[in-house]
Order: C-alpha cells, then structure tokens, then sequence
C-alpha cells in the first residue's frame, strides 16, 4: 500500500525542482534580455535569412564564456540552456525515485531515456 | 523594424499564443511558429528553435500545478518517452536536411489536422476493447483520485499507442512543437487513458520530448537569443496566466474560434511553403 505514496512524494519533488529550473532560466533571461536591449535595442531586427548562430552561441563552452563577459546575448543563451537541462534534470532524478521504490524495471526504462537525451547532446556536437 | 520593436511585438504575440494555447489545451507553438514567419518575417529555422524552447518552459512551468492534482502517471510518462525521444532526435536530424518549404507545408498540414481535433473534441468512449496484457507486464495501469475514492484504469493497445508517440516525438522534432494533437491520437484513442491521466501526463513528457531535440537545434544555430527571449517569455507568461482563469473560461467558444485561427494560418503556412523558394 505505501507504493502509490512514494510515486506521489516522487512527483511532487519532480514538480518542485521543474519549477525551480523554469523560474532560475527566466531570471537569467531576463537578466539577459535587460542587458541586450539597453546595449542594442536601437540596432535593426531581421530575421529574414538564417545565418545560424556564431560559433560562441552553439556551444555550451562558448555560451559560458560570453555570458561571463556580460554579453546580453550570451546571458539569454545561457538561460535557455538552464531551461534546456531542466527535463533532463528531472528524468535524472527520477532514476533515483524508481530506485528508491525498487522498481527496476523503471530504473531501465528511464536509463534508457536519459540515454538517448545525452546521445542527441553527443552527437550533434 | 529594431530589436526593440521587434522584442515588444513578439513577446506580445507569444503572450497571447501562449494565453490561448493554455486555455485551448492545444499549446502556443502551434500558432507562434506561423506568426513569426508569416508576420514576422522571421526565417522558419529561428522560429522552430525559438518555439521548442517555449515549449519546454510551458511544459515545465505547468508542472507543479498539474502534480497537485495527482492524475499523472509517471511510468506511462517514462515507458512513452523511449518513443518520443528517439522520435525527437530522428525529427531533428530530418529538420537539418529536409528544404524549408517542405517543412512549411508540413506544418500546415499539422495545423490543419490539429484544427479538425480541436473541433471535434470530446473524450473518447470507454470502449470493449481488452486491456493489453503488455500493460500489466509494464506497469502502465493506474488509477486517478475522483471524490468517490481513486478510479482504476486499464492501458489498452500498447504497441500502437508506442508506435503513435514515436510519431508524435519526430513532429515535434522536426517543426519545434509540443505535437499534442497527435498526443492525443496516441494517449486518448489508442491506449484509452483517462482524459485527465493523458493530459497531464503527456504535459510532462512534451519537455522532455523538446529536450531531445533541443541539443541538435542549439549547435545548429537554430536557437537565436533575440528571437528565443521574446517567445520563451512571453509564451511562459501567458500559458501561466491561462491556467489561472482555465476554470472560469467559456472553453468550448475558445476552442472553435481558436480552431478556426490555427486552420487559416495551416492554409497560409501550406502557400507560403509552395510559393517561396
């Protein structure tokens, strides 16, 4: 009878620390989004053409670097990184949930998720 | 038109996407996508990254809510995210290579097809189909709290429902959305779980679907801060709004005349993709 009470508590952390990461990537954007604007909020939009990012925004090395030099683009880059990593975050933690009930089975399933996120972080590098 | 401008407009316009798209159930994505690139003028690439990371900021942000509630279930969550994930990376990839007008009308067909299931929408009927034994093996039943005690639920037809959300997965891969229309196809029709069960949970595999796919548009370029910071906020913000007031509001209406809106920019996304080259 305890089993539906651990899923319970499980997805109520899960929700917890989604929350938290959705709210930190906001901030930073935010942040970011201050930044660039009073720097560049005078200069043209056009979106017209893909051009792709530079190379310091496809990656996360790059991303740090620029956001560390105050680069409203590079903080807004960063923020959306910390959004990106939050599902991957929760899928993590709930290897450690099913774990904690025992269940392996599920401990595998969610293996095997987080696997195929980290293989698509891998792989397009 | 300047970044400040353009910053104003498009976080407005996502707000409303994302306010509709909440009470609607059917997402902002969906609408932001055609917005951007037919008022916007933005190249369909930025906006499918721009839209994604939306996607994933709503689905998360939503969370917290829908836990409190208690009628997701977390195992059908997982075992479905194998296909969408793998679905994910392969729509991602396919975006890479796939010509942009193809891409366009692709999205307008799914518009088209998400419109015809806003309008015709209702829970699906119980039906006499056996529960998959597979379900047993994996798990997958559950059961959802109502006021009279918790309410077992079987999971039927469990290949196809897999199968549907590999699908649903290289959609939202591919053109930058949550893909809940084909969701529901999967969760709803197939499998036969609970309207509420498959909402909120599918709520939570929609990030981690947007996830997989989220890493190949990021060293690809697809993700432009100045296009992604007015989506991302804006749409997040509206969503948030739009779950507040879900209960007070005339949702059938909504869901018709946001129906309606999401077939017309299916149309135009359908011309602008044959006509541009």
């Amino acid at each position: 009878m305890s089993k539906p009470w651990t899923d319970r508590r499980v997805e109520v952390i899960i929700g917890h620390l989604l929350r938290a990461g959705v709210t930190a990537a906001a901030l930073v954007v935010l942040a970011g989004a201050a930044v660039y604007l009073a720097r560049h909020g005078q200069a043209p939009a056009d979106y017209r053409i893909f051009r792709g990012e530079p190379s310091d925004l496809d990656e996360i090395g790059g991303i740090w670097r620029d956001a560390l030099a105050m680069s409203g683009r590079g903080i807004i880059q960063l923020g959306l990184v910390l959004l990106i990593a939050t599902p991957v975050a929760r899928v993590a933690f709930s290897i450690f949930g099913f774990a904690e009930e025992r269940d392996w089975l599920y401990v595998g399933v969610t293996v095997v998720v987080l696997a195929i996120l980290l293989f698509g972080i891998v792989v397009s590098r | 038109m300047n970044v400040f401008e353009f910053t104003g407009l498009v976080a407005f316009a996502a707000l409303g996407a994302g306010f509709l798209g909440a009470l609607t159930g059917l997402g902002g994505g969906v609408v932001l996508v055609p917005v951007l690139t037919l008022a916007f003028h933005v190249d369909i690439r930025y906006a499918i990254g721009a839209s994604l990371v939306s996607v994933i900021a709503t689905s998360s942000g939503a969370a917290s809510a829908y836990v409190k509630e208690g009628f997701s279930n977390i195992r059908i969550g997982m075992f479905l995210e194998i296909a969408t994930t793998v679905g994910a990376l392969f729509g991602a990839f396919l975006a890479l290579h796939v010509p942009t007008p193809a891409i366009s009308v692709t999205f307008g067909v799914v518009l088209l097809y998400s419109a015809i299931q806003a309008g015709r929408y209702r829970e699906a009927a119980p039906g006499d189909d056996p529960p998959d034994p597979l379900a047993a093996r994996l798990r997958l039943n559950g059961a959802y709290p109502t006021p009279n005690g918790p309410q077992p639920y079987a999971v039927r037809h469990v290949p196809t429902g897999f199968a549907l959300m590999g699908v649903a997965g290289a959609l939202s891969g591919l053109l930058g959305i949550g893909s809940g229309a084909v969701k529901v196809l999967a969760m709803d029709r197939a499998m036969r779980i609970p309207f509420k069960v498959s909402t909120t949970t599918s709520n939570f595999m929609i990030g981690v679907t947007a996830a997989a796919s989220a890493g190949v548009y990021l060293s690809r370029g697809y993700i432009d801060p100045g296009v992604a910071m007015p989506v991302m906020l804006g749409v997040l913000a509206g969503s948030l709004a739009g779950a507040r007031v879900l209960v007070h509001a005339p949702t059938h209406w909504l869901r018709v005349v946001f129906g309606l809106a999401i077939a017309l920019l299916g149309i135009e996304m359908m011309y602008h993709g044959l006509t541009t080259r």
